[in-house]
């Protein structure tokens, strides 16, 4: 479904993607970790086509078409989402009316009709209860005055709502209690599906205690330095990012002495 | 941003002319011409005289240089001061008798007068140029006992009335537009509810400009009697000229013990090219006097149009507990400049006056709310909150407030509350990152702004508003 080769980034002058390769089938749950400053969210808001972002090298092949070249608004018709590590407030901008709104575009894109405002309540009505959300969500303005929690847990009902095909998490864990992460990765799994692919981006390993991946691919200084199963994430959390620096480094040598 | 940078091309949709026979004033203003409008209208002698009085005063004002905003010297020999589609016979007394091109017109505008029969709730009175041509739904009204109609109708039909109120808000001296407007005025409309009388329904009034060079200058009268209610919404669109058109127009609110008025405005004067050429200069007076005890004023205007505007509705709170309300969302895009707010004119004991300001800039748009909150000595336990917000987008666009607040009762509370925000790169990256276009983002972000005022106006007035707001958007961001 995805398919990313040699990815180069640049953000305001520094490169921050050095060569990215990875492959993401239907169906399947990739989990990315790194330090801070690997790249992580990088990699993510590039996929959804954050123009402040600078592709120097590389492409992205989703469902065979080139993503780099689609408008950000395409990206997400065609059924990329990214939930957002720092989600945006809209003040005055009704959930309700935002989700309804975004999600009758994609609709329109796949030749499908809008749905009617009580078409769209009972859709949202059925999602709220997935990811754990009262009712009184639908009724405030996007993400203002929502708890960091409460945001997190917004990106997951707009995950719901939508359905797209690559969902692309962005730290949706971070700032969560025991109670919301588990919610969240409730409704993860909840999501997971044989046509769907996601990308779970995290810092720490303990969401993956909750989702479990079926590949671990760890970043660090702009590329991935190491790929495993889900037990990887578990040797990190015991070992540290120092130790995959380390494997890289010593990677990277190795790889050096190779080609001499 | 490319997708916001698709939508400034967008063209003003109401820019067509309609072929009428028009019957026209000589270009210039002299006493002659205030007597030749007067005749036309076969006024009784004290309009003539009160004319003639305010033009007197008018030659001895001079424009207003201290509004924020820049234009070319306005020469006022070269205006035409009177306008009207020649009557067959005695006029329209009815729909039917009204000009078809004139009718094919509001059908373009949206509001076809058939419809609008139909359509129950809500009564047209369309001015044309300077003359009112059709009037719907009197008959409903008259039952009720409202009187609506054109100004022209009041002077000749109820005297008495416009005797009484005409100039008690705002007098023939107030300032150099409205002296102006007190001269020439040519039509407008006229409303009186009588006592304890709940006005059926939503009445509303589409003015137009039509000819070219003409000034348009109509004055609009609403007196509610005790206890009454009316709720008033203008809308206005002009056609598209090279040359700039002069508005300068005069709203007389009177609302007695008990009574309560809501106008609200759409206005939508042709705003100039992307350029900056031709376009209405909106110089409006707009006042309300809350003349009784517990009376209540409420003004709401979504400004979209105009080269430039130049407004203040305002509420002189002289009866007890009276309440004041001045809802605004001004838009200015291009070239457009708008220096708009109200004043609150506090005077009775507990009176109460609420003010939301939201100013969207972009484009080369200069955007200003001036605003002037005055609680007078007898003021006694009078309250203000004012909440201005202004949103810019790109770079070239400006916004300023200047809140002047002069309070001579120490019980008074005046409260002032002000932001200054940006479309942010990122609001609009998240929008988009969710399927909307950059347009519909735009247009969320900016709706979203401006939800407070917007909650205040009609409900079919709302939809309206919001569409004209993502009409004059389109382009916006660079």
């Amino acid at each position: 479904m995805l398919d990313i080769r040699d990815l180069h980034v640049r953000v305001g002058g520094a490169e921050i993607l050095k060569g990215i390769d990875l492959k993401i089938g239907a169906g399947e749950v990739h989990a990315i970790m790194g330090p801070n400053g690997s790249g992580k969210s990088t990699l993510t808001q590039v996929l959804a086509g954050n123009p402040q972002y600078e592709v120097t090298r590389g492409e992205v092949l989703y469902e065979g078409k080139e993503l780099l070249k689609m408008e950000p608004e395409n990206r997400a018709r065609e059924g990329v989402f990214l939930a957002f590590q720092y989600p945006v407030e809209i003040p005055g901008v009704n959930n309700a009316y935002f989700l309804k709104a975004a999600l009758n575009e994609i609709r329109a894109h796949r030749g499908k009709p809008p749905l009617d405002a009580m078409e769209f309540l009972e859709l949202l009505r059925e999602k709220l209860k997935l990811v754990g959300m009262d009712e009184g969500f639908k009724n405030r303005p996007v993400n203002q005055g929502f708890s960091g929690g409460e945001k997190k847990r917004n990106e997951m009902l707009q995950l719901a709502v939508l359905e797209p095909k690559l969902a692309i998490l962005d730290e949706t864990d971070s700032g969560l209690d025991i109670d919301a992460l588990k919610a969240v990765a409730q409704g993860v799994n909840a999501m997971r599906s044989p046509q769907r692919a996601m990308l779970i981006v995290t810092h720490y390993q303990r969401l993956l205690n909750y989702i479990t991946p079926d590949r671990v691919h760890v970043l660090a200084e702009g590329r991935i330095a190491l790929t495993g199963g889900p037990k990887l994430a578990h040797e990190l959390e015991a070992k540290g990012y120092d130790w995959v620096r380390k494997q890289a480094l010593a990677g990277r040598a190795l790889a050096g002495k190779e080609k001499t | 941003m490319k997708p916001v940078e698709r939508l400034v091309n967008q063209e003003y949709q109401y820019g067509f002319v309609t072929n009428v026979e028009a019957e026209t004033a000589p270009r210039g203003l002299s006493e002659d011409i205030i007597r030749f409008i007067s005749d036309k209208k076969h006024e009784p002698s004290f309009m003539l005289e009160w004319r003639l009085r305010a033009y007197r005063q008018w030659l001895k004002m001079s424009e207003p240089a201290w509004p924020n905003v820049l234009y070319p010297k306005i020469d006022y020999k070269d205006i035409i001061y009177y306008s009207a589609p020649k009557k067959r016979s005695d006029g329209p007394k009815s729909l039917e008798e009204v000009d078809q091109e004139i009718l094919a017109t509001y059908e373009k505008l949206g509001i076809p007068l058939e419809e609008q029969k139909r359509l129950a709730g809500v009564a047209v009175d369309a001015v044309f140029d300077s003359v009112s041509v059709a009037t719907t739904f009197k008959e409903t009204l008259a039952k009720a006992g409202v009187i609506f109609c054109s100004f022209s109708e009041a002077v000749e039909k109820h005297p008495d009335l416009v005797k009484k109120y005409l100039g008690t808000v705002v007098p023939h001296t107030d300032n150099f537009y409205a002296s102006l407007n007190s001269a020439v005025f040519s039509d407008g409309s006229f409303v009186y509810v009588p006592n304890g009388v709940r006005c059926p329904m939503e009445l509303s009034t589409y003015f137009r400009i039509n000819a070219a060079d003409t000034g348009q200058f109509e004055r609009t009268l609403i007196i509610a009697d005790e206890g009454a209610y009316v709720s008033y919404l203008e809308g206005c669109t002009a056609p598209l000229r090279d040359k700039n058109q002069l508005h300068a127009a005069v709203v007389e609110l009177v609302a007695l013990e008990g009574a309560e008025i809501k106008y609200s405005t759409v206005q939508n004067w042709y705003p100039g090219d992307k350029e900056g050429k031709g376009g209405i200069y909106n110089f409006v007076t707009k006042r309300g006097k809350c003349a009784g005890a517990s009376s209540k004023i409420s003004w709401t205007q979504v400004e979209t149009g105009s080269a430039i505007t130049w407004k203040y509705p305002s509420v002189i709170l002289q009866g007890d507990n009276s309440v004041g309300e001045f809802y605004s969302a001004a838009l200015t895009n291009n070239y457009q400049q708008a220096d708009t707010g109200t004043k609150m004119i506090h005077i009775g004991k507990n009176t109460r006056s609420t003010i939301i300001s939201k100013g969207i800039a972009a484009g080369h748009g200069r955007n200003t709310y001036r605003g002037l909150v005055k609680v007078m000595p007898g003021a006694t336990g009078a309250r203000n909150y004012t909440q201005c917000d202004s949103l810019l987008m790109g770079s070239r666009a400006s916004a300023n407030t200047f809140p002047y607040i002069e309070v001579k009762n120490r019980t008074a509370q005046v409260e002032h509350e002000a932001t200054t925000s940006k479309i942010g790169e990122d609001q609009l990256f998240y929008c988009m990152a969710r399927g909307l276009s950059g347009e519909d983002a735009v247009s969320m972000i900016v709706n979203g702004f401006c939800k407070e005022v917007f909650g205040h106006l009609p409900m079919e007035f709302a939809v309206e508003a919001t569409k004209l707001l993502n009409v004059s958007l389109e382009g916006s961001v660079g």
